[in-house]
């Protein structure tokens, strides 16, 4: 990385970096650490300006180096847990499950600040899924992170369960908003972080939308009052997979580019590789030690990632697996665990 | 009380008085001044945000600071609230209980000139269908400042519906308020009056006019839409026979609905007279002539009465 374009906007130097990366697809373990180098260099010579991230930093945040391998099972496996909990219950979303798993891996097995045996407790960092048709996803990702029995998956989306088809914070421990309707997660993300601000709280809100949920007006409405309120404690995370249920978001409604779109609303906008465990940490990070600003990562992925069949199928938006489908998911999933 | 505020300027004057004593943050969209939280705004603007003309990220933003343990107050125009983001309400709000007190404004047609696209004759009927969610109408000055401590004072979401221009006073002095409890304000044996919001002062003249015709009418403040007081409406229903039902909403859904569907299960045979909007859109004018156009008067009220005891 050369040190001699540096000006006074870190949030477009981010930017090259990573588009750069993108570009040239090169090692990316390297980079991850010049990136994060750069980012402190840049905070440091900041500080004085943003004295509300400093005190984050500060404070006891939990920085467990997850190895990226561990991870990259912790995906698998809730990958695993989507397909047998949508075939148990004959129907779910798994196209759009599937395309956050490793996004969920990181947050909740690596940088989510959480404690599943208490999962109100007030100092914890905050998840927003607003896509919340990926329900099946989360909860894999809540049970297998120990905040309820795995075994209770299997009664998603059936009569009297606590696993509802779209998340319910009344119901689900863990879950920290209820969603479902597309559109308005990104404002209780935006509600929690404002209180987190106002109350001096440490923690930090995480929120997943989908790229065709950002034909929603109040995303945009939402996307406005992060960058007004100056929410560094926020990250939303961009699930770019490029469908919907009609067919390629750009075919439906085109709402791309996002990335640029955020730009232009204030965010401080980091391009990955949405299926990349390294990059997703990266980010992560970067995000939470950018200040003055909301970050926002727009992640490439690959609807119905890691099932052949359902990969780039706008079909497999909201349908489930007959036996046969959901026998060799689990082989082609599992297969990837052995490899 | 040397002026009399309306019950949005007494909104506005509660929020600023009741930040000293409770911990709750309020939120507005481009409307501060018209709600008048630009009160609260003025001495607590660390407490105050306002989220633009944006009506449903505002509610679900509330929603968000809610889960973090906060009462909020989010106020805009009922028709902006209740309609624009009834369905952020819905499932951002209602849906997970949520300690979200939503400060409606300007509600029914005697908010006067703007007309029709701002004089929201829906929004009890829509908030009455949610679970879980708790309407209040006050309607004056004292009550509205009652209720909206309670509605601190409890948890869970809570729509207040407030009007734009003052009536006459109603109490004197806080007296029993409680939401829940519809107040009955004079008893009466030949029908009963149960009104809302500006209604209850022209309920209270239509009970004298009455009165003076030898009929007895009580007068209930039935403040409470949900969860309604329906005891005291199978009360009244029993006692005299002949109820009506006064406010200015749509006679669909509202306190006339409300109190159709007690008398409905309750096998006491009263008969039901509601005044308000008739299925019709508003439109411009004074709030006098308003009233007059829409029958939200106590003449109305005394009419309704004839036209139903007439026809016994």
């Amino acid at each position: 990385m050369t040190q001699k374009g540096k000006k006074k906007d870190s949030t477009n130097k981010l930017n090259v970096v990573f588009s750069r990366l993108d570009e040239k697809n090169q090692d990316f373990a390297l980079t991850v650490l010049q990136t994060l180098k750069f980012t402190q260099e840049k905070q440091a010579q900041e500080t004085n300006l943003h004295k509300i991230s400093s005190k984050r930093k500060t404070k006891g945040r939990k920085s467990v180096e997850t190895n990226v391998q561990q991870l990259e099972t912790h995906a698998r496996e809730i990958r695993l847990k989507v397909m047998e909990s949508i075939y148990c219950a004959q129907s779910g979303h798994p196209g759009g499950s599937l395309s956050i798993c490793d996004m969920l891996a990181v947050l909740y097995f690596d940088q989510m600040n959480v404690n599943p045996q208490a999962p109100l407790w007030e100092e914890r960092d905050r998840f927003v899924l607003s896509k919340g048709h990926a329900a099946p996803a989360y909860y894999a990702a809540l049970a297998l992170r120990g905040y309820f029995p795995v075994a209770e998956l299997q009664n998603l989306r059936k009569i009297d369960s606590f696993l509802q088809g779209h998340p319910c914070m009344k119901k689900v421990p863990g879950v920290d908003m209820s969603t479902g309707s597309l559109g308005q997660g990104l404002s209780a993300a935006n509600g929690m972080a404002i209180m987190g601000k106002m109350d001096c709280k440490e923690y930090r809100v995480y929120c997943i939308c989908g790229d065709g949920e950002m034909q929603e007006g109040q995303i945009w409405e939402a996307v406005m009052t992060a960058a007004h309120y100056k929410l560094d404690n926020l990250t939303l995370l961009v699930d770019n997979n490029g469908l919907q249920i009609d067919g390629e978001v750009s075919a439906v409604m085109n709402n791309m580019p996002i990335a640029e779109k955020l730009r232009s609303f204030g965010w401080n906008v980091l391009e990955i590789r949405g299926h990349d465990i390294a990059q997703i940490q990266c980010a992560l990070k970067a995000a939470q030690q950018f200040s003055g600003a909301p970050t926002a990562i727009v992640c490439a992925t690959i609807k119905g990632k890691g099932v052949s069949y359902m990969e780039n199928q706008a079909g497999w938006h909201g349908a489930a697996p007959n036996q046969e489908q959901y026998e060799q998911a689990v082989r082609e999933l599992s297969e990837e665990v052995t490899a | 009380m040397s002026t009399i505020l309306s019950t949005r300027e007494a909104y506005g004057a509660a929020l600023e008085k009741l930040g000293d004593t409770y911990d709750f943050v309020v939120l507005d969209a481009d409307l501060s001044k018209a709600t008048q939280t630009v009160r609260f705004s003025q001495k607590y603007p660390s407490r105050f945000f306002n989220m633009g003309i944006s009506e449903g990220d505002m509610m679900s933003t509330a929603a968000g600071m809610a889960t973090c343990g906060k009462t909020v107050f989010a106020s805009t125009f009922a028709i902006f609230a209740a309609g624009r983001a009834y369905e952020q309400i819905r499932n951002s709000i209602a849906y997970p209980g949520l300690n979200v007190k939503i400060g409606a404004t300007h509600g029914g047609v005697l908010i006067g000139e703007d007309g029709a696209s701002h004089q929201c004759i829906e929004d009890i009927s829509l908030m009455r269908t949610l679970p879980g969610m708790t309407i209040v109408v006050p309607c004056d000055e004292i009550s509205t400042f009652q209720a909206v401590e309670q509605a601190i004072q409890m948890n869970g979401p809570v729509y207040l519906r407030f009007g734009r221009f003052a009536s006459e006073p109603v109490y004197q002095q806080p007296g029993d308020f409680k939401i829940g409890k519809g107040n009955v304000l004079r008893d009466g044996t030949d029908t009963a009056i149960f009104a809302i919001g500006d209604l209850v002062c022209e309920a209270l003249k239509a009970a004298d006019m009455l009165a003076a015709e030898g009929v007895s009418a009580a007068v209930i403040d039935m403040h409470t839409i949900k969860p309604l007081d329906s005891e005291l409406v199978r009360f009244y229903a029993e006692k005299t026979k002949l109820l009506i039902t006064a406010e200015d909403h749509s006679i669909i859904g509202g306190l006339g609905g409300a109190v159709a569907e007690v008398l409905a299960g309750g096998g006491s045979g009263a008969r039901l007279k509601m005044v308000g909007i008739q299925d019709t859109f508003g439109c411009s004018g004074s709030k006098a002539q308003l009233a007059q156009k829409f029958g939200l008067t106590a003449q109305a009220i005394c009419g309704a009465y004839k036209s139903i005891a007439e026809n016994q």
